[in-house]
């Protein structure tokens, strides 16, 4: 399978501080990825540099084939970058079924009529359509983070960013969480996961890269990386199972 | 108390003028966080477009609607795109002064245009048309027409903002449009379609404003002020509100007048002064959780 996305020699830097440090990645279509590493690491800002709400200092992004690097944020979406943030961010003055619709409608260029049944089946898998029409600004954390990943998915992505999306939910929820993901990417829909909770990230995903002062650690098979000596020392010992 | 009738009765129709004046501001705002410090004078210049379209073109003045309106679309779109876009952030300040600045250099270039002369369009018998409703007491037809078109007006923008695509658009980007770009919507193109909504409004007020009133290049910083009170009387973010807030305004600027001719102006920011002590965020103010 081809690559979806590549990365080439990303920089950025915030002042005199390199965030990410000249980090190349890959991702095949279809696939899992996890990302994992400490607070400041790097993670988020390279799903900003991925989506285009930050531009790199130097490097490259190739995303389906095309050089996405200079790309506005909108024109990503539409190319099928999808994203979840960490901290909901809904269209609080709306329906969380208008939420859907701006992203079924922008991001993949469709009216809004042929969009309805759509958005009405992510509603359905994201357990939200009981709360169709109240204002996304009334929904609870749970269901936030559920239109987060329902907004993102309105969106028709070819790969998904999910950015900590377990966080603070229970144990059954994230259970719940992990079988929802589980089957958006049993429709073929690739994946990019960071997360602190590693055993909901292990159940998922199918390669694991752990990142560090915006280097990357290792990229590997999920259950080698976790156990090897350079992770270890970067979670000090902590058993990150 | 006839007489107080009809006072009342003309206030709320000069009302209507002022919620024209109103929505396009509320536009700007609600979409961009952008205040438009020249809007005023935007009217005004709309207003100046609209006479040379009917003197020099001929036009009759509600035909001339139909060269006024595409040009300021036009002309909003790229002040928008190519100058507005640049200012908009976290910080408010750069909109106000590049708005302001604006304002300063569309006033100079009218009066270097037009002179200060002031100027009026006629309308024919359209200006002393009125239909008697009872004894004493009558409506006139142009002030009813202005009443009518803003009512009109803000149906049309309410029904745009809650169930169109674009009006999602606009408020997605207006609750965050970082996030906006992330749906795959074009933060800079919304920005500057609301601008050109915002000026098809203002051509329709400039043409409004210069059939009922004088107008001269100095004029649009009063009908700014206009604009700015019955938006915040309003309750920022409503459409309806711009309504009530215009017609509060002119309601109360007629009673004024019926006391004493001088008091026109002061009872209009007396009743402002009076709701923001009792309703600081407005009549009908937005309900946003952040």
């Amino acid at each position: 399978m081809a690559d979806l996305l590549t990365t080439t020699n990303l920089s950025k830097s915030f002042g005199s501080l390199l965030v990410i440090d000249s980090f190349h990645m890959h991702l095949i279509e279809g696939e899992a990825l996890g990302i994992i590493g400490p607070n400041g690491a790097g993670k988020s800002t390279l799903f900003n540099l991925i989506t285009g709400s930050l531009h790199p200092n130097s490097g490259s992004i190739v995303f389906d084939g095309a050089d996405i690097t200079r790309m506005p944020a909108h024109d990503r979406c539409r190319a099928g970058i999808g994203r979840s943030y960490q901290i909901p961010h809904p269209f609080v003055g709306m329906t969380v079924f208008e939420n859907l619709l701006v992203g079924a409608a922008f991001g993949s260029g469709r009216g809004e009529s042929e969009s309805y049944d759509f958005c009405a089946q992510i509603l359905k898998l994201s357990g939200l359509l009981e709360k169709s029409n109240v204002l996304a600004g009334s929904l609870t954390l749970l269901e936030r983070k559920r239109l987060e990943l329902a907004r993102a998915l309105a969106t028709r992505p070819k790969v998904l960013l999910l950015d900590e999306i377990a966080g603070g939910l229970t144990e059954h929820e994230v259970k719940e969480l992990i079988a929802t993901i589980n089957s958006i990417h049993a429709e073929g829909t690739s994946i990019i996961w960071i997360e602190h909770i590693v055993h909901a990230l292990l159940s998922v995903v199918s390669r694991l890269i752990v990142i560090n002062f915006g280097q990357k650690l290792d990229d590997g098979n999920p259950k080698i990386v976790i156990k090897s000596p350079e992770v270890q020392k970067v979670y000090m010992g902590i058993s990150v199972e | 108390m006839i007489e107080w009738v009809n006072t009342v009765l003309q206030g709320i129709l000069t009302g209507g003028l002022y919620a024209l004046f109103a929505a396009g501001l509320a536009i700007i705002f609600g979409v961009m966080r952008l205040v438009n410090i020249t809007h005023g004078d935007l009217i005004v210049l709309s207003a100046f477009v609209a006479m040379v379209a009917i003197d020099v073109m001929g036009f009759n003045p509600f035909i001339s609607l139909v060269a006024v309106l595409p040009i300021m679309f036009v002309f909003g779109y790229i002040l928008q795109r190519s100058i507005l876009n640049f200012t908009l952030g976290d910080d408010l300040l750069p909109p106000l002064l590049v708005t302001f600045g604006l304002s300063i250099v569309i006033q100079n270039l009218l009066l270097q245009i037009f002179s200060a002369d002031s100027q009026r369009i006629k309308a024919g018998s359209l200006e002393i048309l009125s239909i008697q409703l009872y004894e004493n007491l009558s409506v006139g037809v142009f002030p009813l027409i202005v009443f009518i078109v803003a009512v009109f007006i803000i149906i049309g923008l309410q029904y745009l903002f809650s169930n169109t695509r674009i009006g999602r658009a606009f408020r997605a980007t207006s609750d965050d449009a970082v996030t906006a770009q992330l749906m795959g919507i074009n933060d800079r193109h919304i920005f500057s379609l609301s601008m050109a909504l915002a000026l098809l409004i203002v051509g329709i007020a400039g043409l409004f404003v210069g059939i009922s009133t004088n107008f001269d290049p100095s004029a649009g910083p009063s009908r700014l002020l206009f604009a700015f009170e019955a938006v915040i009387m309003g309750g920022l973010g409503s459409l309806w509100g711009t309504l009530a807030g215009g017609i509060i305004l002119g309601v109360s600027q007629n009673i004024g007048a019926k006391l004493d001719p001088g008091w026109q102006i002061l009872a209009g920011h007396i009743a402002f002064l009076v709701i923001l002590v009792f309703r600081p965020n407005g009549l009908f103010p937005r309900m946003r959780d952040d």
